[in-house]
């Protein structure tokens, strides 16, 4: 068995207005050294395989088909041999 | 024999109640309910996928409704040349099954917009557009946080070059600006179809716009060009 963590970004191409809002919040922190807020997802889940091979197929489908939108997201993956 | 329409209900659809009132109250037309469990679009002409916040909008917009099993119908009679209307929450989720190109993101302002707006008519030469008539915009309200409509470059060209842009936010005189647009979408775009003109997605409520109690009721027109279609 696997443990999958997947990290989904939001291509640098594409405008994050909640970054941007979240930022406005360091600011009125008095964190005034804080730039270019990115909010992402993380996402982790189990893999019940012991076929890393099948478990790295089945964890691309998944980012691929649902938990990422390749039109504006990019994501990538760590797998954990957990036995 | 009156046309079918088929109005989609996922758990957490708000909106169906008000396109099953304009269709049915309104337009005097045949509405059944389709549930998202079941896979008969029970002989619709025209499919309506509408506004809400389908599967509470987890992960995406959109991203959980486009795999339920109403929609392996939906996007099969789409294909086939069938008409799916996708409003608000529905064009979310027809943008996330493919049907419809790009994305949508928050809306500029970070705020939920929730106001009448108007649409200027792009393409008058589709089904869903023709009998709006005189040429000025159209007064139709939006209700939406994310509704800021992003295409890429290439993908952006296509629309045009394929005539696919229907409607855009406009000013009352129908001139296009900034201040016009609710949501910071691309090029003001509020409602595009598919290259076949089958599909149409669209952020505002046209259905919120039939019934003369409500103060506006140019989203008839939208309808009727709809109906005379199938006629």
């Amino acid at each position: 068995m696997f443990k999958a963590k997947v990290l989904i970004k939001r291509r640098p191409s594409i405008l994050d207005p909640q970054g941007k809002a979240v930022e406005k919040g360091a600011v009125h922190l008095g964190l005034n050294n804080i730039k270019d807020t990115r909010i992402g997802k993380f996402i982790e889940f189990t893999v019940d395989t012991n076929n890393k091979q099948a478990a790295e197929k089945e964890v691309n489908d998944y980012c691929n088909k649902l938990l990422a939108n390749p039109i504006m997201e990019d994501y990538e993956f760590t797998l954990e041999d957990v036995k | 024999m009156k046309n079918k329409f088929g109005v989609v209900v996922f758990p957490g659809s708000n909106c169906d109640h008000d396109a099953y009132y304009a269709l049915k109250k309104i337009m005097k037309a045949e509405v059944n309910f389709l549930w998202h469990k079941e896979h008969d679009l029970q002989n619709s002409d025209v499919i309506i996928l509408p506004g809400g916040f389908a599967y509470g909008d987890y992960l995406r917009c959109g991203a959980i409704a486009r795999f339920s099993p109403i929609m392996n119908s939906v996007i099969d009679f789409a294909n086939k040349g069938g008409i799916v209307i996708g409003i608000c929450n529905g064009f979310q989720v027809l943008l996330e099954a493919g049907l419809l190109p790009g994305v949508m993101i928050k809306n500029k302002s970070l705020q939920f917009v929730c106001k009448d707006v108007y649409l200027s008519v792009e393409n008058k030469n589709t089904i869903f557009t023709n009998k709006i008539g005189n040429g000025k915009p159209v007064k139709i309200p939006v209700a939406h946080g994310e509704g800021n409509y992003f295409a890429d470059t290439d993908t952006l060209k296509s629309l045009i070059d394929n005539n696919q842009i229907v409607f855009k936010y406009a000013s009352a005189d129908g001139s296009l600006s900034e201040e016009s647009n609710p949501n910071g979408s691309t090029e003001n775009i509020a409602g595009i179809i598919n290259k076949n003109g089958n599909v149409l997605g669209m952020m505002p409520h046209p259905e919120r716009a039939c019934d003369p109690v409500l103060g506006k009721t140019d989203g008839r027109m939208f309808f009727e060009s709809i109906l005379s279609n199938l006629n």
